[in-house]
């Protein structure tokens, strides 16, 4: 506590005067005393003031109140661990969503691979047969290239090509022409090459049996055939997609 | 004047260090504050009476400081620790004003 203040001694010089000695004086005891008490005065208040200067926002808040800030706080939080649940099952279901996206699209890329192949609309090598069909008296005609290449279809073959030039497909079509056929408006004439892409051996017994292609050919036409198995037949000549005029895809199925 | 000069001291060295009030003193620093400017401006007035002991500082500065922060905790533990502490402030704000007014008088008589 601080000293009482009601002694004064008469003679004695006034305040102003004290303190102006002081001034003059300065190492005497009490002032020094004085320094140091002033000094812990000057750090505590500094000390407090930058410690309420950081965060006064929930200094002098009564008790209640801060247990209902604490409540708000604690359902923002609720709230918030509700928000990242549901992000994040949004985000799984959007990543199994890209997984299944993503096989999909390999699905029906090699879907389209598969079905490329069959409708000649890309190139292709494999296993195969080469079939070559000297026809000098010109007697070898649409039947007989049309049984020859339904054979050919029968045992399995997957790619078939005329000439190194005509692709046969599903619209293939094979007509009479002038001198030899026309397959898909191209004339072709003898010798015949027909490529087919398939197992090599069944392909060559589906030409060779009793009263197939050779048998036909060599006896009817007076021709030739020549079949020869190879591991790495190529088909390079394609032909465009087709589009499909008056056939639409039944939707519900 | 070595007076003021401990306490530039005391400040600056505020400033510098920027120590972290400890969390069981944060309650009562701003109240020892408070009880410590009493006992400073006492102390002033003291010696412009005359009457200035260093040891009665001393003594006052620390039991003011003590005794503010004793009756915060007691407020607390009470439960009108706010209350109290605001009870404390005012009755050392009013000494404050009253040995300011005293030493007022004797620097300027008036």
């Amino acid at each position: 506590m601080s000293e009482p203040t009601s002694n004064q001694e008469s003679p004695a010089p006034t305040g102003r005067a004290r303190l102006l000695a002081a001034l003059r004086r300065p190492w005497s005891r009490g002032q020094v005393t004085a320094a140091v008490l002033l000094a812990v005065v000057g750090f505590g208040s500094i000390v407090q003031v930058r410690a309420n200067t950081e965060d006064d926002r929930y200094v002098g808040m009564r008790q209640g109140d801060l247990i209902q800030l604490l409540n708000s706080l604690s359902s923002a939080s609720q709230r918030a661990e509700n928000e990242i649940a549901k992000l994040q099952q949004t985000r799984n279901t959007l990543r199994s969503d890209t997984d299944s996206r993503r096989a999909a699209v390999e699905r029906a890329r090699q879907q389209a691979t598969t079905l490329g192949i069959l409708a000649g609309t890309l190139p292709a090598t494999g296993p195969g047969v080469r079939i070559t069909v000297q026809d000098p008296s010109g007697k070898v005609g649409t039947d007989t290239l049309l049984n020859g290449i339904e054979e050919l279809r029968d045992a399995g073959a997957e790619a078939i090509e005329v000439n190194d030039s005509v692709r046969v497909v599903a619209q293939t079509y094979i007509k009479d022409g002038l001198r030899g056929v026309i397959i898909d408006g191209h004339q072709l004439s003898p010798p015949y090459t027909i490529d087919a892409i398939g197992a090599p051996h069944t392909l060559a017994q589906a030409m060779a049996f009793t009263g197939g292609f050779i048998d036909e050919v060599e006896n009817i036409a007076n021709g030739r055939v020549l079949v020869s198995q190879s591991q790495n037949i190529e088909i390079a000549s394609v032909r465009p997609p087709a589009q499909a005029e008056y056939a639409h895809p039944v939707t519900n199925q | 004047m070595i007076a003021g000069l401990g306490l530039l001291i005391g400040i600056v060295l505020g400033l510098l260090l920027q120590p972290q009030v400890p969390l069981w003193m944060e309650p009562y620093l701003p109240i020892a504050v408070v009880a410590a400017l009493d006992a400073v401006f006492g102390a002033l007035r003291a010696f412009l009476d005359g009457i200035f002991d260093d040891k009665v500082f001393v003594v006052s500065f620390v039991s003011n400081v003590l005794i503010a922060a004793l009756i915060v905790y007691l407020g607390d533990k009470l439960g009108v620790g706010g209350q109290l502490a605001t009870g404390v402030i005012v009755v050392l704000g009013i000494r404050i004003f009253s040995n300011v007014a005293a030493i007022r008088r004797h620097i300027f008589h008036a």
